[in-house]
């Protein structure tokens, strides 16, 4: 087809990339983190699997989950985990939450000019015992925040944390009068991922959930809707 | 250059090298692609809004084409932003505001888009967030190594100097850093910006990103060589809120930095709302 410009119109380019859907999610408290991602795998309008893992333990105080491409979220996730072998092996201690959270960014700004498809979020418990919660773009820009949500279903659960954890827009509640206990960060975890279930196609199947304070890291997997 | 310096960065890389892949230590660089135009490819996959803006007087059939792209473009970034930064008698105020945006969606109301250099400083954050962050904080690494080596401060010129040399490097590549380096060392408050095309001005006062049209009407109306340091910081203030009032990109929070002879201080960190909010008020009570 040519335009009144004389140009042809370029056939559409062949990308290197693909969305597999799916969500991710972060809560930090005062002395824990919630984090939590589904495990479907969608590629268009099909499920490739019902399980396909989006979470890697990193240290017993630090844990990582990603959407985007399931291709790179397992390089990624390859690359990161044996980086932290190596560094506990050099150092003779395991990474600290700020160093992966660093680490992860310079991972990801090392591909700046053929980026990881990868939403990521790492959470864990810093040096001082409080939770904390890095949110990343797919370049690796780095912030530290109390709470995020990455991937398909995050425009859904974004606004619900806001609400319930940063106490955004709420008349009923002031900030004093509120404390993030573990029990109601994980029932809020748990809600907002079943919730961005229901209204959204990518999210599904199997949620795995783990709770991250001073005694280590306690994982959960439990059932969303397999529609 | 200095042979003393190169020697050392070699050991210092042979010791971290023990082991054969490629890293982002051992390359020095960042990873291109293996393909026939990597700069091509790695433009189209980030669409900034600064290239969408360029051909807004094309024909119907260009605007289309770009409206493609941008469904395409994997990363959607944004030069939707306010920063600004002058210099006065006693030092240099910068403000910012604290919004990221990814195409409409409000990414995050709480990014530090000002990066500490060093303890004199401050580098302001604009267009791609990754780049301006991983830039800046390579230009302080840089010149901690400076400093260690010739047992003497940096001057702002200096940096600014080497961070554009860099981004000069890299121009084409479809980079997006818009940034001011503002600090106070032997010669007085200075104030560079520096941007990802590869320019580097020097002048007493900037204003960068979507609202900073904006931020000039108030800079510009108020400024003065000989303000008081209270009415530099509210000055720099007011100019950031009336941007965040009026841009849609532009919001959050409004911090304030001040840098004198002593270093860097954060001044004050406020909601933008509220922040009108009680301006409206004071207003109200003079008249």
């Amino acid at each position: 087809m040519e335009t009144y410009l004389g140009e042809k119109q370029q056939a559409s380019q062949w990308s290197p990339y693909i969305n597999n859907g799916g969500s991710c999610l972060a809560v930090a408290g005062d002395d824990f983190a919630v984090i939590a991602s589904d495990t479907r795998m969608s590629l268009g309008y099909s499920i490739k699997t019902r399980y396909s893992t989006k979470y890697l333990k990193i240290t017993e105080k630090c844990s990582i989950v990603s959407s985007g491409m399931q291709a790179d979220i397992f390089t990624l996730h390859k690359v990161l985990k044996s980086r932290a072998q190596i560094y506990e092996q050099k150092h003779g201690k395991p990474m600290s939450t700020d160093a992966v959270a660093k680490l992860v960014s310079r991972l990801l700004y090392y591909r700046r000019f053929f980026p990881y498809y990868t939403f990521n979020i790492v959470a864990g418990i810093d040096d001082e015992g409080v939770g904390c919660v890095f949110s990343y773009d797919a370049i690796g820009t780095l912030e530290r925040v109390k709470y995020s949500a990455s991937g398909s279903g995050s425009s859904l659960i974004e606004p619900v944390l806001d609400n319930q954890v940063a106490l955004k827009n709420r008349n009923d509640i002031k900030k004093e009068d509120f404390k993030l206990t573990k029990e109601y960060a994980i029932d809020l975890v748990k809600d907002a991922i079943t919730s961005a279930g229901e209204r959204d196609i990518y999210t599904g199947d199997f949620v795995e959930i783990s709770v991250i304070d001073i005694n280590g890291t306690h994982e959960e997997k439990f059932e969303l809707r397999f529609d | 250059m200095f042979t003393l310096g190169s020697v050392l960065d070699n050991e210092l890389k042979s010791s971290v090298e023990d082991f054969s892949f490629e890293t982002e230590f051992s390359t020095n660089q960042l990873m291109l692609p293996n393909i026939e135009k990597p700069f091509e490819f790695a433009q189209s996959i980030i669409s900034l809004e600064k290239d969408l803006d360029e051909n807004d007087n094309q024909p119907m059939f260009h605007q289309q084409k770009k409206e493609e792209r941008k469904e395409r473009a994997l990363i959607k970034g944004s030069k939707g932003t306010t920063t600004l930064a002058f210099i006065y008698e006693k030092g240099t105020v910068v403000a910012v505001d604290s919004r990221a945006t990814s195409g409409q969606y409000i990414a995050s109301q709480s990014v530090q888009k000002v990066v500490p250099v060093n303890q004199y400083m401050l580098g302001t954050l604009a267009g791609g967030a990754a780049d301006c962050q991983f830039f800046l904080g390579h230009l302080g690494r840089i010149c901690n190594l400076y400093e260690l080596r010739n047992n003497e401060k940096i001057s702002v010129a200096a940096a600014s100097k080497l961070l554009n040399n860099i981004l000069y490097s890299y121009r084409n590549y479809g980079l997006s850093v818009g940034s001011m380096i503002c600090g106070y060392d032997t010669r007085g408050p200075q104030l560079y910006y520096i941007d990802s095309d590869g320019s580097r001005l020097k002048n007493s006062l900037f204003s960068v990103g979507s609202g900073s049209p904006f931020a000039y009407g108030v800079l510009d109306a108020g400024y003065r060589w000989d303000l008081s340091k209270e009415d530099a910081i509210d000055l720099g203030r007011r100019a950031i809120c009336a941007a965040t009032f009026k841009d849609s990109y532009s919001g959050g929070t409004v911090k304030v930095y001040h840098i004198d002879e002593n270093g860097w201080v954060k001044i004050s960190d406020d909601d933008a709302s509220e922040l009108w909010y009680r301006y409206e008020e004071k207003e109200k009570k003079n008249k």
